[in-house]
């Protein structure tokens, strides 16, 4: 099934839907892409502000612990008992010094180490553990934890490079220029999907969904494909930035538009204000979607910031994992409209919501045809490379491209 | 007192109506001149956090809601079936009520399946209007909080 012989072409421009169905699939890739060396989001240093703060996540769904211990540094370790392999920590999160597993009461500290073993030496002189029993090599398994910015990544791959060449340096620009001043949890959005994780990986890649397929951006007038922007990827082409300046837009949307019948920008809004934007710092870019390699989404739409990650649930389901954020130095006014502007995204969002229909009637549509294709050509075939326009899914190839790398099936003479 | 919860009542059972009738401009009507009309995650409530899925903090808000849910968003095809519980009388002054009731909500799409949508709690400040009772603020908190798909039509 898993072989370099499912691509019809080698720029990524056909994708076999097989990779969104498959079973046997999937689990190469909670080894090979989620287990590999890939970096995946795991949560914000915001949500563990203080010593022994803890919060559960996923990489893949690998069950994971984030603990701040008690000099502020963040640890990082898979939730799993290293006796029978019960979930260790069953709260989402907490403040505590450590973690006991509630079935045999294993303790382990701040860093994972065993601390404490109930009937070690057994009981009443009778029993207990052999001598040769070692602590030391009875931890929860350590994940690799690194922070850009505040924003938590997280690898259980040895050969992983440095977090930050993992990125590059165009991506730490603009995870930076969100998180330039501390941040906070506004609250969580979670959406439940019935389709594939890469179907949502795939989504924000590709810029010119957004003014097709989220009609509230064109009624109301706020987003135009053409627009001065871009896509910006890393060298590897594995992440990938498309982003917008604001008041940028010319009429030559309207003139493209027209072809595909598209309604005029002639509606008007009762509460203007839910789309205005106030500048967060001193740049016109008023749209900045990234989408790192694996699971990750950092958005600014308008004042609106979160980042999702994605959490696969199986072939057949995933989860989107919202964290919305404002500044910690927002003026009231500032607070509340970052409270309205949540109406644009999330699992109700105006110019979001539709995404979850998009992956779903996907899903549905291509489990039939294993071997059909998609097509992604918008912005030219062949090599895989920046585009100074926003019409163009070039970064959806780049995403394939690494995928097809991490999970060894690239084909021969790849143009990537 | 009866009469007061006979008023609830009557608009809570009009409420799911209109909703899984989707006759959203009727709805609007259920609304007090001021209102606001809150769908928020249980799981940021409890943690004391302020962020919903919908937030709507004022009548034109909700206006565009409804709005943009007829012009703009695309979602599954379905239809709705509220089945909402007793409402409990948390507080009766000479403005209004405020009152809570649990729901849930199914959902059917085209091919006949339904599903379990969302359960939750609705808070309601009930304000008087002559006999009859208009929605000032309504919040639902939503226990379903991994929202199964997307949220298109108001809860």
């Amino acid at each position: 099934m898993l072989s370099s012989d499912i691509w019809s072409t080698k720029d990524y421009s056909r994708v076999p839907y097989r990779l969104y169905h498959d079973e046997s699939i999937y689990d190469v890739e909670l080894q090979r892409v989620f287990g590999g060396p890939a970096w995946s989001l795991v949560g914000l240093e915001a949500e563990i502000p203080n010593p022994n703060d803890f919060r559960t996540s996923y990489i893949g769904e690998t069950p994971i612990i984030l603990h701040r211990d008690k000099n502020g540094e963040i640890h990082g370790f898979v939730n799993r008992c290293s006796h029978r392999g019960a979930l260790v920590r069953r709260e989402l999160c907490g403040n505590a010094k450590d973690h006991v597993c509630i079935y045999h009461q294993w303790c382990f500290g701040q860093d994972g180490s065993l601390n404490g073993v109930p009937f070690r030496r057994g009981f009443k002189g009778k029993g207990g553990y052999d001598k040769d029993f070692d602590m030391k090599e009875h931890g929860l398994e350590k994940v690799k934890v690194g922070s850009i910015g505040g924003v938590l990544f997280a690898t259980q791959s040895e050969e992983a490079e440095p977090l930050e060449e993992y990125l590059g340096e165009a991506i730490l620009g603009f995870i930076r220029r969100i998180f330039h001043r501390p941040v906070h949890i506004i609250g969580y959005h979670r959406q439940r999907i019935r389709g594939n994780w890469k179907g949502y990986a795939e989504n924000p890649r590709d810029n010119y969904h957004a003014g097709l397929l989220h009609e509230f951006l064109r009624t109301f007038g706020l987003d135009r494909p053409t627009q001065v922007g871009g896509a910006t990827m890393d060298r590897r082409h594995r992440h990938g930035v498309t982003w917008g300046r604001s008041e940028s837009g010319n009429d030559a949307a309207r003139e493209a538009y027209a072809s595909a019948q598209v309604a005029s920008a002639d509606m008007k809004l009762a509460e203007p204000t839910l789309v205005a934007y106030y500048p967060d710092r001193n740049d016109d870019i008023n749209i900045a979607i990234m989408s790192l390699f694996p699971n990750c989404v950092i958005q600014q739409i308008a004042n609106s910031l979160a980042t999702r990650q994605i959490r696969p649930r199986g072939p057949n389901e995933f989860e989107i994992f919202q964290t919305v954020i404002g500044y910690d130095d927002d003026t009231p006014q500032m607070k509340q409209h970052r409270l309205r502007q949540a109406n644009l995204i999330g699992p109700a969002g105006l110019v979001s919501m539709e995404d979850g229909e998009a992956v779903e009637i996907v899903h549905r549509a291509t489990k039939a045809s294993p071997d059909d294709c998609e097509i992604l050509e918008l912005g030219g075939k062949g090599e895989i490379s920046d585009r100074d326009y926003r019409v163009n899914d070039v970064p959806v190839r780049g995403f394939w491209s690494y995928y097809a790398e991490l999970m060894g099936i690239e084909p021969e003479g790849a143009v990537r | 007192m009866m009469s007061d919860l006979l008023g609830a009542y009557t608009l809570l059972a009009q409420y799911g109506h209109l909703c899984d009738t989707a006759q959203f401009d009727e709805w609007l009507k259920l609304f007090a001149p001021t209102c606001a009309y809150y769908v928020k995650p249980r799981e940021n409530e409890d943690l004391g956090l302020p962020a919903c899925i919908m937030y709507c903090d004022s009548r034109a808000m909700l206006e565009d809601r409804i709005l943009a849910l007829r012009v703009a968003s695309k979602y599954n095809i379905h239809t709705d079936r509220h089945i909402i519980g007793l409402p409990r009388l948390v507080g009766n002054g000479s403005n209004g009520l405020s009152i809570e009731a649990p729901f849930a909500v199914y959902q059917t799409e085209q091919e006949g399946d339904t599903r379990l949508f969302a359960t939750g709690l609705y808070r309601d400040r009930l304000e008087r209007d002559g006999d009859e009772f208009k929605i000032s603020e309504k919040m639902v908190l939503v226990d379903t909080f991994a929202v199964q798909s997307l949220l298109a039509t108001p809860l």
